[in-house]
């Protein structure tokens, strides 16, 4: 790194160094953070070493749904009153929050982690895919939520799915791809604008 | 050519990859510059402007700003978004591998009106045309024709004596056919049928709608895929990462995986679900 061109103490360089190797994350901003965090009293920064840690030590994946937890299975998994007739399938992790934020959705999730992408060499077989035909075995599961990125490779496994689970007897819905809110006519591509032409709905 | 500060491309959406907080980094082929690498900034936002303009095999006018390593897109205008191959996995896969191609065998910043047209072409024949394989081989077939590694397929690759109808051998180190006594001096050759031969002979210098006159069976697309296969792999000197899925497609279509459990009721999931785990 040329940061360390100029004489700078060991343990601060190497702080740098791997704060820099976080997402987003720049040499700059490095430095920055580490500066930061000398001048910081030594509790907090030993609460955010521990929590840290603590990430890395006690999130598993939950052996139902994928999602991560720090109890197996997982919060949703366990909760009572979910419908676990409904399955919501989603990409990552991450794409759980904003479904669960709505206080719409009232079934379980499956995480596949990852979408198939050819171009990267990604296929089924590197996502939760047989896990979620084990969960279908159950036999009780009518409809399956495909949650995917509303994008070329997010179809793609989609459309995947839909092969795979359709002849299984199961229901296979989308989520509705159209004009999101807040959005501008005038900016819309027609892939968007055509779909959402085709789902309108009376008013 | 030298890039002006702000400058518009015709392009086609060959990659993206996820950058920083909500940007893409996208490889776009476009008709004025060759292949140029550009960031589309806010775009995994929803309501993002640029949005499914930039969408992969997208067919797009845009706006780009010179930026110090890369340019950043600033304007985004659909032209054609191929929605008929992007609803159907077959020829989606089909369009993700030409990109692949496209990507691999082009530098950046070296354009290339005829690359750039037959790239477009491909995406649309490949939404319409009734045989995707035929638009596939055709494409394949004149791609490399373009980038300097045109097969030879009238003489032979080696003694250049004119190559007769029988079975002649492929063979991609050598950049053709070879007539067999040559193909004896080799270790590696492939048979060449002699209808696979005529068809290439063919493709090689007609048009596409002439092309899609030549009616394929399961044996002849097959060989003709991994002749093409075998000399593609030969120039980049590894194997494409989407053939892999290609093939995996090929499979479930073949064993019918996939239409035979059309009318399976849900106490033979099982069945099904360990058959799979199995493959």
């Amino acid at each position: 790194m040329k940061g360390n061109i100029i004489p700078t103490a060991q343990p601060v360089a190497r702080l740098i160094e791997e704060l820099s190797k976080l997402p987003g994350i720049g040499p700059k901003s490095a430095q920055r953070m580490t500066y930061y965090l000398l001048r910081v009293p030594i509790d907090e920064v030993k609460a955010l070493a521990e929590a840290i840690i603590d990430v890395k030590e006690k999130i598993t994946l939950c052996s139902t749904c994928f999602n991560i937890t720090d109890t197996d299975p997982c919060l949703i998994c366990r909760d009572e009153g979910r419908e676990r007739s409904r399955i919501c399938i989603v990409e990552d992790p991450l794409d759980i929050l904003p479904l669960e934020r709505t206080r719409k959705y009232r079934g379980v999730y499956h995480v596949l982690h990852g979408v198939i992408s050819p171009g990267d060499g990604v296929g089924p077989e590197d996502l939760k895919i047989k896990e979620l035909l084990g969960r279908l075995n159950s036999g009780y599961v009518t409809e399956i939520i495909l949650a995917t990125n509303p994008n070329v490779e997010g179809e793609a496994t989609a459309m995947y799915l839909q092969r795979l689970i359709t002849p299984l007897g199961v229901k296979v819905t989308r989520l509705a791809r159209g004009l999101p809110y807040g959005a501008d006519l005038e900016y819309a591509d027609d892939a968007t604008l055509s779909r959402a032409l085709e789902g309108r709905q009376e008013f | 050519m030298p890039t002006p500060r702000n400058y518009q491309a015709e392009v086609i959406v060959l990659k993206h990859r996820g950058f920083g907080e909500a940007d893409k980094v996208l490889t776009l082929y476009t008709l004025e510059y060759g292949k140029v690498r550009a960031v589309a900034k806010g775009i995994r936002r929803p309501g993002s402007k640029l949005g499914g303009h930039v969408d992969l095999l997208t067919h797009s006018q845009l706006m780009l700003a010179r930026g110090r390593n890369l340019d950043i897109i600033t304007q985004a205008q659909t032209i054609d978004s191929f929605i008929e191959l992007k609803s159907d996995l077959d020829r989606l896969s089909y369009g993700l591998y030409v990109a692949e191609l496209v990507d691999c065998f082009t530098e950046e910043r070296m354009e290339s009106r005829a690359v750039f047209d037959l790239t477009l072409n491909t995406l649309l024949r490949l939404s319409e045309a009734s045989s995707p394989d035929i638009a596939l081989r055709y494409f394949e077939l004149h791609l490399v024709d373009l980038l300097g590694y045109r097969p030879r397929l009238h003489n032979c690759a080696s003694c250049n004596t004119l190559l007769q109808p029988v079975t002649n051998f492929f063979h991609p180190v050598s950049g053709g056919v070879l007539c067999p006594d040559c193909a004896m001096n080799v270790s590696t050759v492939r048979h060449l049928s002699l209808n696979a031969f005529k068809i290439l002979r063919l493709w090689q210098d007609c048009s596409f709608d002439n092309a899609c006159r030549v009616r394929l069976n399961g044996e002849l697309a097959g060989e003709l895929e991994m002749v093409m296969r075998s000399y593609v792999k030969y120039l980049l000197e590894r194997d494409l990462k989407a053939t892999a899925w290609l093939d995996r497609l090929k499979r479930d279509r073949l064993s019918g995986n996939m239409s035979r459990l059309v009318g399976v009721d849900s106490a033979d999931i099982g069945d099904y679900n360990s058959a799979l785990i199995g493959r």
